[in-house]
């Protein structure tokens, strides 16, 4: 078997990613075709540069979504004689039938394929980046609305707190908390042992039942049938989660979260609320001198109506733009993680870790750190580049 | 403003207090001493003997009164006289009997702790640390900010220019390049071996003796890369709303020349901004240095935040949070003081 030239290993990169192509041509002229009812959505499309970002985040998305698809060896196993070989390299057991044959992007010192392990990096990243997002969202939310709203020593309580996380340097913060030693730490209470992730996350994952009980309490009090329903759902299938997310407790078994992947999330949300509470704290002081506001307040609303329905729909704007730059964010920390080897396996196909993992012989060897280099920063710009298109298209109206 | 000023030195005291009684905590949890009496003594040690090494030590008082002694406002540990009567303690110095060391010992009276991994002083370590960290600091100091306003002010003074298209790309992509990622491709692409142009080295362990255009250029970059587009897209956004102000209109309906317009009246009202966001950019430049140093193997202060970390280094570790907690404290400090003197329109009262 011969070696694949680079313009072979194009077109069968390009090959391996047909799903994906598939997906976004459909999205895109789907969008296109409706964009002027989609709202602000749809007026991302008059921005070029708003969707060439749209475009690459979508293109990792459907690559995490068709991972199984796309994947031509799998991630772990590793393949004798293909250690640290050249893009394009063919398989030492080629001729076999129903085996790619080739390593499209070189094999890493662990003799894995490289395209494998990044295609599938991308899902590691595409879950927890966005979903550490909104839970540092329902937190800053939830305690930014009143903070800013009321005021007093409650927001200078949480100011102050809010402070003190970001002024500790972020990587040293990582270090204290995702060493093994200090996830072993913990107080015993009753036959539990109570170890600083659960602690943590007990209290960072209540925030987003705390936000949906009250959503829904000051929409519907008036409806009291919808209201009992609603929370009801929210209490039984959030408690479930909670249940089985913090505590590893889920009483039905099909919840449950590896303990290295619980820190790392528990981390990513920590470091990230206090920024979130500052903008949305700021947005509530600047939202509630409104004239709508004081009508609300006037027809007797209670407040955390107002805070929910009156003020938070119209922050929408600046928090979106936020998200998107803040899963960016949140993207570029777990790469951090990743790259000091803290918190997920050394095995995990993570974009940080595969990076950590191969700059070792970086001067030899490059193509096992620099793959998963460059899907890390072209997954971080399309955020960026989105979130610059929501910004410009959102200030038009 | 000096009652200001005294305000926020007295809150940034409380902060610090507040997270190195945090660190301080976290690193004193008990899996973490167990650890550490095993590194020094022995691996196979059994339960009791890691309980009567600790107890021995001193690390088995409770939290608050552990801190107070390390801070220096309660005398140090001392023990019980063990059987042949000798005692120890916290203060004691080499060679010195307990009784003619000092009785307090704690940061404030300069007694960092003693570092198991490098078995020196810690703040010896720390010192001399920072002063290499300094130098890369300042370095890219020297590169980022002159670049980043440039930057900015060329894509803010025409706003929707090709120009400034060209340049907002640039900075967008830069700040999507974390240092982790530009560090590896500048590796690739300047220093590698085998197919690279072999401009510069991609370690920078030689610089710490002596910092030349070969060594040093890529950590530098590496750092400065990814501050400059935040640094830059302020000052654009800076400069494009100066750009749209009356007074320019002004300035350009009287004939005035563009570039006249640009040096003389837009630069110092569009500069008020990014002084403050440069203040902010030190504590993520404490983070590049942290990744940047580790990549590079340049033995500065972030290689010994990660030396400490990860090999449980307890009096080093409380000591690099302590300073990294009062660098990013006292940028802030000057950048809220900063941003009141250079702007005339915020008054304190």
């Amino acid at each position: 078997m011969e070696s694949l030239s680079w313009s072979q290993i194009t077109v069968e990169v390009l090959i391996r990613f047909i799903p994906v192509w598939i997906s976004l041509a459909l999205t895109f002229s789907i969008s296109i075709y409706s964009k002027r009812r989609t709202g602000l959505y749809g007026k991302l499309f008059d921005s070029p540069l708003g969707m060439v970002g749209f475009g690459i985040v979508m293109f990792w998305v459907f690559t995490a979504i068709f991972a199984d698809l796309i994947m031509t060896h799998d991630p772990l196993t590793q393949v004798s004689g293909m250690k640290n070989k050249i893009p394009g390299y063919p398989m030492s057991s080629a001729g076999k039938e129903g085996v790619f044959q080739h390593y499209l992007l070189g094999g890493d010192i662990m003799a894995r394929d490289v395209f494998s392990r990044v295609v599938l990096g991308s899902r590691v990243v595409l879950i927890i980046a966005p979903a550490a997002t909104a839970f540092a969202f329902m937190v800053g939310i939830t305690l930014g609305l009143p903070a800013g709203y009321y005021g007093g020593r409650f927001d200078t309580t949480l100011s102050f707190i809010s402070n003190l996380v970001l002024a500790f340097p972020v990587i040293l913060l990582f270090f204290l908390l995702v060493t093994p030693e200090i996830r072993l730490a913990g107080i015993e209470i009753g036959n539990y042992t109570w170890t600083i992730p659960t602690i943590m996350a007990s209290i960072l994952f209540i925030f987003p039942i705390i936000f949906t009980i009250i959503l829904f309490n000051s929409r519907y009090f008036t409806q009291p049938n919808k209201r009992n329903f609603l929370i009801g759902f929210t209490v039984l299938f959030g408690g479930w989660l909670y249940l089985g997310l913090a505590w590893d407790a889920d009483p039905l078994g099909l919840i449950s979260i590896d303990p290295n992947i619980l820190i790392v999330f528990v981390s990513v949300v920590f470091v990230n609320s206090p920024t979130v509470f500052r903008i949305v704290r700021g947005i509530v002081l600047d939202i509630k001198t409104r004239d709508y506001v004081a009508a609300g307040q006037t027809r007797g609303e209670g407040p955390w109506y107002i805070m929910l329905w009156e003020i938070l729909p119209n922050a929408r704007g600046p928090l979106i733009v936020d998200f998107c730059l803040r899963i960016g964010y949140t993207t570029i920390l777990l790469g951090t993680l990743g790259f000091f080897g803290l918190g997920l396996s050394p095995e995990s196909p993570d974009w940080g870790t595969t990076i950590n993992s191969g700059r070792r012989l970086l001067s030899i060897y490059p193509h096992p750190a620099l793959v998963p280099a460059f899907s890390l920063m072209s997954l971080v710009l399309g955020l960026n580049l989105l979130a610059d298109g929501l910004r410009e298209e959102s200030l038009k109206d | 403003m000096v009652k200001f000023i005294i305000r926020r030195v007295g809150l940034m005291i409380l902060t610090t207090l507040c997270l190195t009684l945090l660190v301080f905590f976290i690193t004193n949890l008990y899996p973490n001493l167990e650890k550490l009496a095993k590194t020094q003594l022995n691996f196979r040690m059994s339960d009791d003997a890691v309980t009567s090494y600790l107890e021995r030590n001193g690390y088995l008082r409770p939290t608050p009164v552990g801190y107070a002694q390390w801070l220096g406002v309660i005398p140090g540990y001392v023990s019980e006289p063990d059987k042949e009567g000798k005692i120890t303690g916290r203060c004691k110095l080499p060679g010195v009997t307990m009784e003619d060391s000092p009785k307090y010992c704690g940061v404030l009276q300069g007694y960092w702790g003693y570092s198991t991994v490098f078995k020196e002083p810690a703040l010896d370590i720390l010192t001399k640390r920072l002063g290499l960290t300094g130098w890369l600091m300042l370095t890219v100091m020297l590169v980022m900010i002159p670049a980043a306003l440039l930057l900015g002010i060329f894509s803010g003074m025409r706003e929707g220019s090709k120009l400034d298209r060209t340049l907002s790309a640039f900075s967008i992509t830069s700040t999507a390049t974390p240092e982790y990622v530009s560090g590896i491709v500048f590796i690739a692409i300047f220093s590698s071996s085998a197919f690279g142009l072999k401009w510069f080295k991609g370690s920078a362990t030689s610089a710490m003796d002596d910092i030349t255009w070969v060594n040093f250029t890529l950590p530098v970059m590496t750092i400065a890369l990814y501050g400059m587009g935040y640094i830059a897209r302020m000052t654009r956004a800076s400069m494009a709303e100066v750009m749209t102000s009356q007074y320019i209109r002004t300035a350009r309906l009287k004939g005035v020349s563009f570039t006249s317009i640009v040096i003389k009246h837009a630069l110092r009202n569009a500069l008020i901004a990014p002084f403050t966001v440069i203040m902010l950019q030190f504590p993520w430049l404490l983070n590049g240095v942290v990744i940047v140093e580790t990549i590079f193997n340049y033995k500065g202060f972030g290689w010994v935040l990660v030396q400490a970390a990860s090999n449980n280094d307890i009096d080093l570790l409380l000591g690099c949070s302590v300073i990294a907690v009062i660098v990013v404290l006292v940028t802030q400090l000057i950048s809220d003081i900063g941003y009141v003197v250079l702007n005339p329109r915020i008054r304190i009262n």
